[in-house]
């Protein structure tokens, strides 16, 4: 009596899978995009609801600082132990702090921070707005006449922005302190020689450079989460929502990689920072 | 009040309704019946605007909402009411934050205001002191009732009800029934019903309808749907209908339910 659900596609080979499957994914960055164009109107479309902007940047500060913090130093520790044994051979083993330094700078405390985001708050924000669409929530909404993308993508989006630098700073300063517990601890360097060279090689440009790349990641893990959360067909269910959330966590990783590739290029061959 | 004009909508490939006319007159209950999957719930969220449609027009209050912007739509959507299936409540928020939402969002009433629609509203649907309780501390039909609640609390001009009593215990489901009907009375409102419980059905409904393969299949009065002379209708009613809301001398029903004395 009811009509098949779906009829089962033509396979012509894999030529043809690869290019549906392109197809596919092609429109849902289409899709994704719109959304993130609709939520930068609506942040620019007053009022703003500062209740639910306060709350989701406790929400993504506090429930982050702490493995953020932990992250960074061990970080740091690697980068130490493994700059100093690099460095050693070729008798430049002084110039570990700059080592790590520059590199938690500009490369991985934006990338550590970023990481530990999109697993925590990245896929927390899928969870909770796909289980909002299938419990019918975003349709409550809806109609109650408070458009969805305002009201629960708009504090996301500007909580992560705003708080992936902010904690990227934290991480970057825990990176740092770990590689010098490192290199001082495990190596005997000299803490005030590491202080020094650190001062030396912190400019004002590649902390540019961190919270450009930091926002840039914060925009990329809610436009992500907000998207596949949203995504989720109604019918989904319990299992959609699981299915939107590891998917979720997955493709941010991908999408700040990707990013940060392009960030590099742009910002250091393009504009020529350093 | 709400006129809906060979409305067809199809998810991918599959159609589900395919050219639906029905009309609510102001003050009218219509019921809609139907299996599960055939597009009640398609209809209903039609009729809100939430979902769109490939073909045919939507009057709600005298305008065709389908081609609306939000912002034109969401000046229509402040004279409807809708409880959900799932009733749904926002989890993060309390029972008195679900209910006022609407005026928090859309007013600037002061807190003590709201407060008091909200404690009216929830007398309304016979609740009280569950104000401060989340929506996962309430039972099925508690949620429901605050549901209907919060539709209720920007006075709506129409309620759409889906499957208000699905789920529900025999004796709330009873109470459901009467509220909505109360409401219906009390209110003066223009009311649709989505729901597989005929005697939910013939209890509030003053229209009904039936859907099947995405097609209106009998349209009228309760007393002519069970008049009406089709296999598929009298079956829905007949499997779901206590004998003592139908008049089983009726010699139609007689026929279908396998009781013919002839
Ligand atoms: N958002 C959606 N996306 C895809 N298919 C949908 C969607 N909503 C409903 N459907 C399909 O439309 C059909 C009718 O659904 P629905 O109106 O919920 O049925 P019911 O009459 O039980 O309320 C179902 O087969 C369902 O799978
Ligand atoms: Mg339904």
């Amino acid at each position: 009596m009811t009509p098949p659900s779906s009829t089962p596609a033509p396979s012509n080979g894999l030529a043809f899978l690869l290019k549906n499957r392109l197809y596919h994914t092609l429109s849902e960055v289409g899709d994704a995009f719109r959304l993130l164009a609709e939520t930068i109107f609506q942040i620019f479309r007053p009022p703003l609801q500062f209740d639910l902007l306060m709350k989701q940047l406790l929400f993504v500060g506090f429930n982050s600082l702490s493995v953020v913090l932990v992250s960074g130093f061990f970080t740091g520790m690697v980068l130490g132990v493994q700059g100093y044994v690099q460095l050693k051979p070729y008798a430049v083993e002084g110039s570990v702090a700059q080592f790590v330094s520059v590199s938690v700078v500009k490369e991985l405390g934006p990338m550590i921070t970023a990481f530990v985001l999109s697993g925590r708050i990245g896929a927390s924000i899928t969870a909770e707005l796909s289980t909002m669409k299938v419990t019918e929530q975003i349709d409550a909404l809806e109609v109650m006449g408070t458009n969805p993308v305002k009201y629960l993508v708009v504090p996301r989006f500007l909580a992560c922005s705003f708080m992936l630098p902010t904690l990227t700073i934290f991480s970057t300063f825990a990176g740092i302190f770990g590689g010098y517990v490192a290199v001082v601890t495990l190596f005997g360097f000299n803490g005030d020689f590491y202080i020094l060279q650190v001062q030396q090689h912190l400019f004002i440009g590649s902390v540019f450079i961190s919270l450009i790349k930091a926002t840039s990641f914060g925009m990329a893990i809610a436009a992500v989460g907000c998207y596949k959360g949203f995504s989720i067909s109604s019918a989904g269910g319990a299992e959609g929502v699981g299915t939107a959330t590891t998917g979720s966590a997955v493709i941010s990783l991908i999408t700040i990689l990707v990013l940060d590739f392009f960030l590099n290029h742009i910002l250091f061959n393009l504009l020529g920072l350093s | 009040m709400i006129s809906i004009r060979n409305v067809r909508k199809s998810f991918d490939e599959k159609q589900v309704l395919n050219g639906i006319d029905l009309e609510v007159p102001l003050g009218e209950t219509l019921v809609i019946l139907g299996r599960s999957g055939c597009g009640k719930s398609v209809l209903l969220k039609i009729i809100a605007g939430l979902l769109s449609i490939d073909g045919g027009e939507v009057w709600v209050d005298g305008t065709e909402i389908t081609k609306l912007k939000r912002k034109q739509m969401n000046q229509i959507r402040r004279k409807i009411g809708m409880l959900f299936q799932s009733a749904a409540l926002f989890d993060s928020m309390s029972v008195a934050e679900n209910i006022a939402f609407m005026l928090d969002q859309h007013t600037d009433l002061s807190q003590q205001e709201m407060r008091k629609v909200v404690d009216e509203k929830l007398k309304l649907v016979d609740l009280d002191g569950v104000q401060e309780l989340r929506p996962a501390q309430l039972s099925g039909g508690m949620r429901k009732r605050v549901g209907l609640a919060r539709a209720l609390a920007f006075n709506p001009e129409i309620i759409l009800y889906d499957e208000p009593t699905t789920g529900l215990d025999p004796v709330t489901c009873n109470e459901i029934n009467e509220l909505i009907r109360d409401l219906n009375k009390k209110l003066q409102v223009t009311s649709v019903v989505v729901t597989h419980d005929m005697h939910s059905a013939f209890s509030v409904g003053t229209l009904m309808v039936m859907l099947h393969e995405g097609k209106k299949l009998a349209y009228g009065t309760p007393e002519s749907m069970i008049n009406e002379d089709n296999p598929i209708l009298q079956q829905f009613i007949l499997f779901g209908a206590p004998d003592q809301i139908l008049n089983i001398d009726e010699p139609t029903l007689r026929k279908y339910i396998g009781r013919s004395t002839e």
